[in-house]
């Protein structure tokens, strides 16, 4: 082999603490190398092109760059190969750049291990072959888990864009937090009028197959052809026959079951459609309150349904659902305010949370849309607002900033101003965070034309006057203490990672942050997609966002699966595992241990042989490590091509 | 030539390319200051590795192996860490039988969002090995005898 190696400076970026040109004179040395350079931008037009004229004049054959991570550039110089007429797994990377120049300070270290480097990599590329990718359907369909305003806006788009469409949501409404709030920031639209029509278009939408109260179980198959096994969960409700008539609802006797939708402001009825607007527009039971399940008495529900839709004896279903891409739409939930005992959560019940007063806020909220203390049902007149409870605050393990929280308060300041026109709003703050279009205007409004008095400076502490509450905080801005006697308390809580988000993100192979966030595969360029081929993200299960970034990336996401799609045909992996029929004595170990059945076993000339199935192997190679005559080897990293690198770096 | 002598030791990582490899990935970009030992051999899992790789590279003249992958139940082939693990203990605790300090081979997780951690593990493993100072050599016939012994074993 021809070896060509390519040492790149990244401008200042290896240059700068890697010798590059003595990089690249001492890997003339090495065994396969003919050709060596360093070069300014290897991955820059020009540095392609390098690369390319050097292959033709030195009659290369393979290929090594010393530059940035493989995660990065490797597809990049892959197709540069491509286009000299080189088969594009006959290239390796070294990493000098994250592993070397960056976390290195000592010029002749870095230089020595950047050298070790292209050594690994020119060792490695002695034993690499060509392959050849192959081609594969797609199976054209896709799933959103997850029917918040992001999933839906990622499934109209997909749908309208052709596509069948399978949306499923855990809980028996679509809506997600959006149908929970009031009005939107910054244009105080009515939330549930733009969003109620998005809903009613995924009821109606031909190529939109809704699964509510329903939760994703298994996921198998590849990019593709993903299979999903979904859990439909017992409602004791047959939605099929149901018609959303409401009549169980009004004559259930059991009004003391936990309302989710309203964020346990109050109670509601065993049998119950959480708002009026749900989509699908069904009834459910919650098994816990239901006299009926529980205790065998009641049944009123079921005398009273016009279409007999009840059914107490309803058990989970499984369906599974084939799809070609899943996108992840999974959404936040809100921070354990309870944590800050100081602000009297969970002690005090005039202390609610934000979305506990956008419910009471909202006309088809339990208090029908009056502003009423918990405690006593009388109108508030003062109200304070503590924001960035569970953000900011590394105390309690939430250092991240949610994002949206400086201009829901000051939505709700305005609102409460617009609800009870002789009312004082408060707002402790610490930075007023309004980065959006229009959001900074809002945030004044809220103070010039409502105004509502912001408060710069933490609260130390809320405690009980009478019926009122005192919030006793610091005034940075006046270097003093205050205290504001309130008639109620509202908690402006951060957002967090889904309950639930990581054991999903298990089942869908992608990773999440240290928050439990979803990560995208990078954090500038790959936005919604994830390291995971045919998964992408939408909406806050990335991080928190407002509604204008979890549609925008609803679209993007849906834009992706389109892009996707457009194709017939993938070109598949060739990095795959290749069983050699001669060494492999049928002991089925690795059909075993291969995670995703991609090995079968076959009948070659009346002996058991293992064969790998190429479309379903994802290349991990765990088969390779464990077949005890290295009879299946994965391609690209196969034992000789690890121990080449092994040698290449403990032999010197 | 060898590097830097007396200063640095040789030290192998392997790494899987989705979890730790980005987490390496992850310290380089954050400027997070390590060690120079260190050299890692990309692997798509850490269920990919086998332990011969790991014994070969000790009897080669590695003073220390690491080996990181994701966190047990976030990998990226759902389960490769799960035999990884398994392996790399049973690998652990046969070493002494072999002749080799089990402190010069370590296995941990570290996730592509943890560059401190990378960080803080490179840092604390070529500490550990610098400790230990350089390997012994066990040349020859000894080492293919103890390569005989373990294809055996493993
Ligand atoms: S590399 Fe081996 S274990 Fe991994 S998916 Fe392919 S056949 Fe299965
Ligand atoms: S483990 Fe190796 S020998 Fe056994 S069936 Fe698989 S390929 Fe063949």
């Amino acid at each position: 082999m021809r070896i060509g190696v390519f040492v790149c400076h990244c401008g200042s970026n290896i240059e700068g603490t890697v010798d590059t040109a003595k990089v690249a004179e001492t890997s003339k040395d090495f065994p396969g190398v003919a050709f060596a350079t360093d070069t300014m931008y290897a991955c820059s037009e020009p540095g392609q092109e390098g690369i390319i004229n050097a292959i033709k004049e030195h009659d290369l054959d393979g290929v090594v760059v010393a530059s940035c991570t493989p995660r990065m550039h490797e597809p990049t110089f892959r197709r540069t190969l491509e286009r000299a007429g080189l088969n594009r797994y006959l290239f390796e990377m070294a990493n000098i750049r994250e592993h070397v120049s960056w976390i290195g300070r000592d010029r002749e270290a870095n230089t020595n291990k950047a050298i070790d480097l292209v050594r690994m990599a020119a060792a490695k590329l002695l034993n690499d072959q060509p392959l050849e990718s192959k081609q594969f359907s797609i199976n054209k369909r896709v799933m959103i888990i997850g029917g918040g305003v992001a999933g839906i806006q990622a499934a109209l788009d997909c749908a309208d864009g052709g596509l069948e469409v399978v949306l499923v949501e855990k809980t028996t409404t679509i809506g997600g937090k959006m149908a929970k709030l009031d009005k939107t920031f910054p244009t105080v639209d009515c939330s549930s009028c733009i969003l109620g029509p998005r809903m009613v278009d995924i009821a109606q939408h031909p190529n939109i197959t809704l699964y509510a109260a329903s939760e994703v179980e298994e996921v198998g198959g590849y990019v593709g052809n993903f299979d999903v096994k979904i859990k439909k969960k017992a409602t004791y409700v047959n939605w099929d026959a149901c018609t959303g008539c409401g009549l169980c609802t009004e004559k259930c006797p059991s009004k003391k079951a936990d309302d989710p939708f309203n964020e346990e402001l109050g109670k509601t009825t065993a049998i119950n459609i959480p708002f009026p607007q749900a989509i699908p527009k069904k009834a459910a039971i919650n098994p816990d309150f239901c006299m009926k399940i529980q205790k065998g008495k009641c049944g009123v529900c079921a005398k009273i349904c016009p279409s007999n839709a009840i059914d107490y004896e309803q058990k989970d279903e499984f369906v599974t659902e084939s799809v070609g891409a899943i996108v992840a739409a999974t959404g936040f939930d809100l921070f354990d305010w309870t944590v800050y005992g100081e602000y009297g959560g969970g002690k005090y019940p005039d202390v609610i949370t934000s979305l506990q007063y956008e419910r009471m806020l909202s006309a088809s909220g339990p208090t029908g849309g009056h502003v009423k203390r918990p405690s006593d049902g009388k109108e508030p007149k003062n109200v304070v607002f503590i924001q960035c409870v569970g953000s900011r605050d590394k105390s309690v393990g939430r250092p991240y900033c949610s994002g949206f929280c400086c201009m829901y308060t000051a939505k709700q300041a305005i609102l409460t101003k617009d609800h009870i026109p002789d009312s004082q709003s408060y707002v402790f703050y610490m930075d007023i965070r309004s980065p959006g279009k229009m959001y900074d205007e809002f945030t004044r409004r809220a103070q010039e034309e409502y105004g509502a008095r912001y408060v710069r400076g933490r609260v130390s502490m809320v405690y009980p006057k009478g019926e009122n509450l005192m919030v006793r905080g610091a005034d940075t801005l006046m270097g003093g203490q205050v205290e504001v006697e309130a008639d109620l308390v509202v908690l402006a809580v951060g957002a967090e990672a889904a309950k639930g988000a990581s054991g999903l993100a298990e089942k869908l192979r992608i990773s999440y942050d240290s928050y439990g966030f979803y990560m995208e595969g990078h954090p500038k360029l790959k936005p919604v997609e994830t390291n995971t081929a045919g998964v992408y993200l939408a909406g806050s299960c990335q991080g928190p966002k407002d509604i204008p970034s979890s549609v925008a990336q609803g679209s993007a996401a849906a834009a992706k699966v389109l892009g996707l799609f457009s194709k017939d045909q993938l070109a598949s992996d060739p990095q795959i595992s290749q069983v050699n029929i001669k060494r492999c004595i049928g002991c089925g170990k690795c059909i075993s241990t291969c995670p995703f059945g991609a090995i079968k076993e076959i009948d070659f000339r009346g002996m058991k042989k293992a064969e790998v199935i190429e479309t379903v192997c994802q290349g991990c190679g765990i088969c390779t490590s464990t077949c005890p005559q290295g009879a299946i080897q994965l391609q690209h990293f196969t034992d000789n091509q690890i121990l080449a690198e092994v040698n290449a770096v403990c032999r010197f | 030539m060898p590097v830097l002598e007396g200063k640095e030791l040789r030290i192998v990582g392997f790494l899987c390319n989705w979890c730790s490899y980005g987490g390496a990935d992850t310290a380089g970009v954050g400027r997070f200051t390590q060690p120079t030992d260190l050299r890692i051999v990309r692997v798509p899992c850490s269920g990919r590795i086998d332990p011969m790789f790991i014994v070969k590279a000790l009897l080669n003249g590695a003073d220390g192996v690491l080996v990181s992958g994701c966190h047990p139940r976030d990998c990226h082939y759902a389960e490769g860490n799960f035999y990884a693990r398994r392996r790399l203990e049973v690998l652990k605790r046969f070493l002494p039988f072999i002749g080799i300090e089990p402190g010069r081979f370590e296995y941990t997780w570290v996730s592509a969002s943890e560059g401190q951690r990378w960080q803080q593990v490179v840092t604390g493993f070529t500490e550990q090995i610098h400790k230990l100072g350089p390997a012994p050599k066990i040349e020859g016939a000894d080492a293919e005898a103890t390569l005989k012994l373990l294809e055996a074993a493993l």
